[in-house]
């Protein structure tokens, strides 16, 4: 996965020893004439959780949701600049924003599993991508998938029952399990815990940490301690544009900007 | 009758109580509603339903049972020779009084007795009413005064309104319940003497529906026969009919309006598609006897087949043109209520826009859109004027679309059209086959808002 070569590198940041996932590169996005996000140049590594912070309106859902081309459903928006995956630009005109999206999955912010059975929400990405030939290879992965979302001990005997009968935390996990099953390389999540309680949020942390293991995460949180808790990099964004990004240790003992440290002591937000 | 100037004196009255109530309670309060249980115009009102009720259950009491009255006591009146009149003449001399002390002639000259009886009737009519203005305008006076000397700083208005509102909504859909209830007995009484002549099992299962009785014995082709299987078996097909065009065509356009048509066309076609909601039946009725039964009948013949003229087909087609705005109107609701947060999981799942709506909103809405077709199932089971101007009158038990059948609906309007007597069971038969009909859509109905009711508990 030498993907690191043929990131276009304009200008390289303090972590290149690490090889980049995913690249922005002068990314604007656009609502019809409103400049949503402002020249963001950020690289997300492999194996990494990259955690985007700032206050309501700061344009870090609209980046997360460039990476999967999201954005592409909503009326009137546009992006310009380079994203690329693996050093493949995600906005190339030939490239299927279906296959995008089963190489990088996505976690919202309220969970929302499909009226369907545990199991049929999880095999549902595998069915559609035809990953699976025989019953047993698609059991197997809807297995595998449950077991790496931490949610198998807790539905194994009643995976025929609706997934809407499952506690918010559980749903929230079982999106993530059906993230998982198709095996996307990165893995979007946008507030995965705002509508969870403290237990189900910690579960959800817990497992975030866990995934780093296979996948390469990004994550838009409001929490500051969710932020530095679960991630290993942060990157700060206001009004648009990218402020500061860098080691999340780093950026939570001494930030660089004022803003930051405006924001990281709750002085605004 | 002058009862229009007392209800307005006593309208009058009652809103003369509200001020008078607001004013009390204001002069006890001192001028500040601060120091009042309630806001002021809670007295009023207070008053005013002391004043009114009474005054007017009076009057409406008066309403219901005064011509009984009044005729029983006339009754009582009359000469021993003409109470021993049989029923039938004592209720024509009833009548000829009323019309003699109405002024009119009732072309012949009256009798002594009539004269005496009608004398007698305008004078108690006339005691009567003057007796109910005194009454019920002394009860809201009274009425007025007790609400105004109840009220203190402490009453508690608020609630007594309110208390009274509630009664008077709760008697509103009484009343609704209550008519219901009526027209089902109605219905069932009718059936029950008809079921009296006609065995339940042989109606119910009858394969000959043939209901001109005989009035002589020697008469041809009257054979009077009672099975209501064909007419059963001609609103299913025709209904069959009607639902194969109209739940296709319907769910697509749903599906269009729902998912794909930006809102400029959408806003277009949605009022367009509830026209034909609009459109009287009978209009559909000139259209399916006019335009399309004719043209099914020589594109038929074109192609070598025979098509009756007044086929099921073309009675079903045009109904399921008819229905088409129910099932297409209702499924899109429920396919817009299906929350976003579905789609945009299965879009970031890398599902295309078609495998979503196949695979997560139609299953999501699914019980929605069953409700609506059970709707419009029940809807085309009792629609009446397509078929009887569209479908023919003969009772052919058969399952091809070609031919002429009958519906229920049909035979219970030729079966009370014209001049009948209320005795015989081919008249009986209509109110058989209206419990039939009343029974079948009420349970379609109520499957249909249970499978709704079931769905909202999902998402709300």
């Amino acid at each position: 996965m030498n993907s690191f070569a043929n990131t276009p590198h304009s200008k390289p940041l303090e972590t290149d020893r690490r090889m980049v996932k995913v690249s922005a590169r002068d990314v604007c996005v656009r609502y019809g004439d409103k400049l949503a996000l402002k020249h963001v140049d950020l690289d997300m590594e492999c194996n990494q959780v990259t955690a985007l912070i700032g206050p309501s309106g700061c344009g870090k859902s609209t980046f997360l949701r460039c990476i999967n081309r999201m954005n592409d459903l909503i009326e009137g928006a546009s992006v310009s600049g380079s994203l690329m995956l693996d050093g493949q630009d995600i906005y190339d005109r030939e490239l299927d924003p279906v296959l995008l999206r089963a190489r990088v999955g996505m976690v919202f912010q309220k969970p929302n599993p499909f009226p369907k059975s545990i199991y049929e929400n999880v095999a549902y990405g595998p069915r559609i991508h035809g990953m699976a030939n025989t019953r047993d290879e698609l059991d197997e992965i809807v297995m595998t998938s449950l077991e790496k979302a931490g949610l198998l001990a807790e539905v194994k005997d009643r995976l025929e029952e609706s997934g809407t009968g499952l506690s918010g935390g559980q749903q929230q996990r079982l999106c993530i399990a059906r993230a998982i099953a198709v095996s996307p390389e990165v893995i979007l999540m946008d507030e995965p815990c705002s509508a969870l309680d403290p237990i189900a949020t910690a579960k959800v942390e817990e497992l975030i940490d866990e995934l780093r293991q296979n996948f390469t995460i990004v994550i838009v949180t409001h929490s500051m301690q969710q932020a530095a808790r679960v991630s290993q990099k942060t990157a700060f964004f206001h009004l648009g544009e990218l402020i500061e990004v860098g080691e999340t240790e780093e950026m939570f003992t001494t930030p660089r900007h004022s803003l930051t440290q405006g924001y990281i002591t709750g002085r605004f937000g | 009758m002058q009862l229009l100037p007392l209800v307005i004196a006593l309208l009058v009255l009652t809103s003369i109580g509200y001020y008078l109530g607001r004013g009390r309670a204001l002069t006890m309060a001192g001028g500040s509603s601060r120091n009042l249980h309630s806001l002021p115009g809670y007295y009023g009102f207070y008053v005013a339903l002391w004043c009114g009720i009474p005054a007017f259950l009076v009057l409406a009491a008066w309403l219901a049972f005064e011509p009984t009255l009044v005729r029983a006591l006339v009754m009582n009146s009359l000469p021993p020779s003409a109470q021993a009149l049989p029923e039938g003449e004592l209720r024509l001399l009833m009548n000829e009084v009323r019309q003699f002390a109405g002024g009119r002639s009732y072309g012949r000259e009256p009798s002594e007795i009539v004269i005496a009886a009608a004398e007698y009737y305008t004078s108690l009519k006339t005691t009567g009413f003057a007796a109910l203005i005194v009454f019920s305008l002394s009860l809201a006076v009274a009425g007025l005064a007790w609400g105004r000397k109840r009220i203190h700083q402490q009453l508690r208005a608020r609630v007594s309104v309110e208390r009274a509102v509630k009664v008077f909504l709760i008697i509103s859909s009484t009343i609704a319940v209550f008519t219901t209830i009526g027209i089902v007995m109605s219905l069932l009484f009718e059936s029950i003497r008809f079921f009296q002549a006609v065995p339940p099992m042989e109606f119910l299962f009858g394969l000959n529906w043939s209901p001109q009785t005989a009035i002589r014995a020697d008469q041809v082709g009257s054979s009077g026969a009672f099975g209501a299987v064909p007419l059963f078996a001609g609103t299913l097909l025709i209904s069959l009919i009607a639902m194969t065009v109209a739940v296709p065509v319907g769910l697509f356009s749903a599906i269009y309006m729902a998912e794909y048509a930006p809102s400029r066309v959408r806003a277009v076609v949605k009022p367009l598609l509830e026209v034909l909601a609009g459109i009287p039946t009978v209009v559909y009725g000139f259209f399916a006897a006019l335009t399309v039964a004719p043209f099914l009948r020589d594109s038929g013949s074109v192609l070598g087949l025979s098509v009756a003229s007044e086929s099921a087909l073309a009675a079903g087609l045009v109904m399921g043109i008819m229905i088409i705005p129910f099932i297409s109107s209702l499924s899109d609701d429920v396919i817009t209520s299906v929350p976003h947060s579905l789609r945009q999981g299965s879009y970031g799942l890398g599902a295309t826009k078609s495998e979503t709506i196949r695979q997560v909103v139609i299953p999501a809405a699914l019980p929605g859109i069953v409700g609506g077709v059970l709707l419009a199932a029940s809807r085309a089971i009792g629609e009446t004027m397509i078929v009887v101007m569209a479908a023919g009158l003969a009772a052919n038990l058969t399952a091809n679309p070609f031919e002429a059948v009958t519906t229920v609906t049909v035979q219970i309007v030729t079966l009370l059209v014209g001049d009948q007597e209320f005795d015989s069971p081919k008249t009986l038969a209509a109110f058989a086959l209206g419990l039939v009909l009343f029974c079948v859509t009420l349970v379609l109905n109520v499957v249909a808002l249970h499978v709704v009711r079931k769905y909202r508990e999902k998402y709300d």
